[in-house]
């Protein structure tokens, strides 16, 4: 399905991805770990389009992603961002409902709000919130929104970047279920990038860790804990001293 | 020497590198202005939030300018027995200089800022990028439609500001300085010629369009962070300043 192969991506002197290969299945739920600044984010903006790699081939399903119509390419994607990215001048159900109001296949606006209002219920939200803004959400009720926006048009593939960071514990692990029932329920293609363990116990099929730009490792999620490769043990088990430079 | 010619150079290529990205950054946004999909709702907001809520600062700026400036005149030409000429330079004044410049500097500081740190905000909070997933050109839905309601709102904001400012100068004139009503609006009226109101809101409408540029250009490479956020409004305030100064003495030289 997304099938990434030697890209590379530079920033001035900053070397931050240096020949990454990866390849996701379709239905396939991938979540990359890797300590800050590995270039996990760089490498979901190169996927989008929204970085242009410096060398290297992407394509999904096939076919480049810097070629052909974006808005097609884009209109298979759902994204649900760090801190969820919802515009603040817009109402709730707005920002569940802005693709589908929008481009060649929109809807009217009722029949937006209407899909918005299921989706919210979706993710546990009570069709109340649907008028109020961001700015009067939660944390955490702001991820549920950014997550029913990221499904609200049912796309293939859906990107989590950092889908509970600042959350506490225990909406992590409704955020976490919440993005495995989904991914399931629709046959999606998943990629999440993550720091939490938690996470990626709950939401991985398959785990791929970056560090320096490359892949350290990649395998299954059930070869997560016995996998032998130090840089990854030192990462899951959060030790100081390893071939990880703590103060990098 | 070398490194004092080095600093010169770089600063030049700087400049023009600046200019350049300004110019395709405008001739992308003009371009998205005329192909669909149009977004009407936004510019219409945008057209409210430019146009209607600055006319406070704009409509008291030019009263006062207009009510100062009619003193001025009063005391400068009583020097040589000119003291009747106040009402037409009050409202020349206003309309072809005062009006869109002073006015231009007021919403460059209230509206420049403003979109500068909306827009630098939603690039350091990813709305933008989150735009660009939802299949929508964040050129398009932001920066057109505070282009093309600056540029459609100043001249009516300086039309506004420029009866507001000649009105200014005869509550002076009739009030303080001694003039009779019916001859200071003769005055006005009749020493005003229709060129010295479309060369003002012409100057208007190119300030609107300067003024939203700035913003947008600004805020959309906004920096990371708070400090990236702050920079780029103070820079699209000194920009926007700046070019409406600039600005104004060319069309100056075109329009006199």
């Amino acid at each position: 399905m997304i099938s990434i192969k030697d890209v590379h991506k530079s920033f001035s002197n900053n070397n931050v991805l240096q020949g990454v290969n990866m390849e996701i299945a379709k239905g396939e739920s991938m979540v990359i770990i890797g300590g800050s600044g590995t270039g996990k984010s760089v490498l979901l903006k190169c996927i989008l389009g929204l970085e242009n790699p410096d060398s290297g081939k992407i394509t999904v399903g096939g076919k480049e992603t810097n070629r052909g119509d974006r808005d097609v390419f884009l209109a298979r994607f759902g994204m649900l961002f760090q801190n969820a990215a919802l515009f603040d001048s817009l109402s709730v159900w707005q920002n569940v409902a802005f693709r589908l109001m929008r481009g060649p296949n929109k809807i009217s606006k009722n029949d937006a709000r209407d899909i918005a209002i299921e989706k919210l219920r979706r993710v546990g939200l009570k069709p109340e919130v649907s008028d109020k803004f961001p700015a009067e959400l939660s944390g955490g009720m702001q991820k549920r929104v950014g997550l029913a926006r990221a499904i609200a048009a049912e796309p293939e593939i859906i990107f989590f970047d950092e889908p509970t960071t600042g959350l506490d514990p225990i909406m992590s692990g409704v955020i976490n279920e919440l993005i495995r029932e989904i991914v399931v329920e629709m046959g999606a293609t998943a990629l999440t990038i993550t720091h939490d363990m938690s996470s990626v116990h709950s939401i991985a099929d398959k785990v791929t860790m970056l560090h320096d730009g490359q892949v350290q490792w990649s395998g299954n999620i059930r070869e997560l804990d016995n996998s032998g490769n130090p840089y990854l043990e030192q990462f899951i088990n959060g030790h100081a001293n390893g071939p990880i430079e703590a103060v990098r | 020497m070398y490194r004092f010619l080095g600093s010169i150079g770089f600063s030049v290529l700087a400049f023009c590198t600046t200019i350049g990205r300004i110019t395709l950054f405008a001739s992308g946004a003009i371009s998205h202005i005329f192909r669909p999909p149009f977004y009407g709702r936004e510019t219409l907001a945008q057209f409210m939030q430019i146009g209607f809520y600055s006319l406070p600062v704009v409509g008291l700026t030019a009263l006062f300018t207009g009510a100062a400036l009619a003193l001025q005149i009063y005391s400068g030409g009583a020097r040589f027995s000119a003291e009747s000429v106040v009402p037409s330079i009050v409202a020349i004044g206003m309309v072809r200089e005062l009006g869109p410049v002073l006015g231009g500097l007021m919403v460059a500081g209230r509206v420049s800022s403003s979109i500068a740190a909306e827009l630098g905000t939603m690039r350091v909070t990813e709305q933008i990028d989150a735009l660009v997933t939802l299949s929508t050109n964040p050129i398009k839905y932001l920066v057109a439609p505070r282009l093309l309601a600056a540029t459609f709102a100043m001249p009516i904001l300086v039309a506004v500001g420029d009866t507001i400012g000649i009105l200014g100068g005869y509550l002076v004139g009739t009030g303080r300085l001694g003039f009779n009503s019916t001859n200071y609006l003769k005055n006005t009226i009749d020493f005003m010629e229709i060129g010295d109101v479309t060369s003002g809101l012409a100057k208007a409408a190119v300030f609107g369009f300067i003024i939203a540029l700035m913003g947008c250009y600004h805020g959309y490479n906004s920096g990371r962070g708070a400090q990236g956020v702050g920079r780029a409004t103070i820079n699209a305030v000194v920009s926007a300043s700046v070019m409406i100064l600039a600005a104004n003495y060319i069309l100056t030289e075109v329009f006199f």
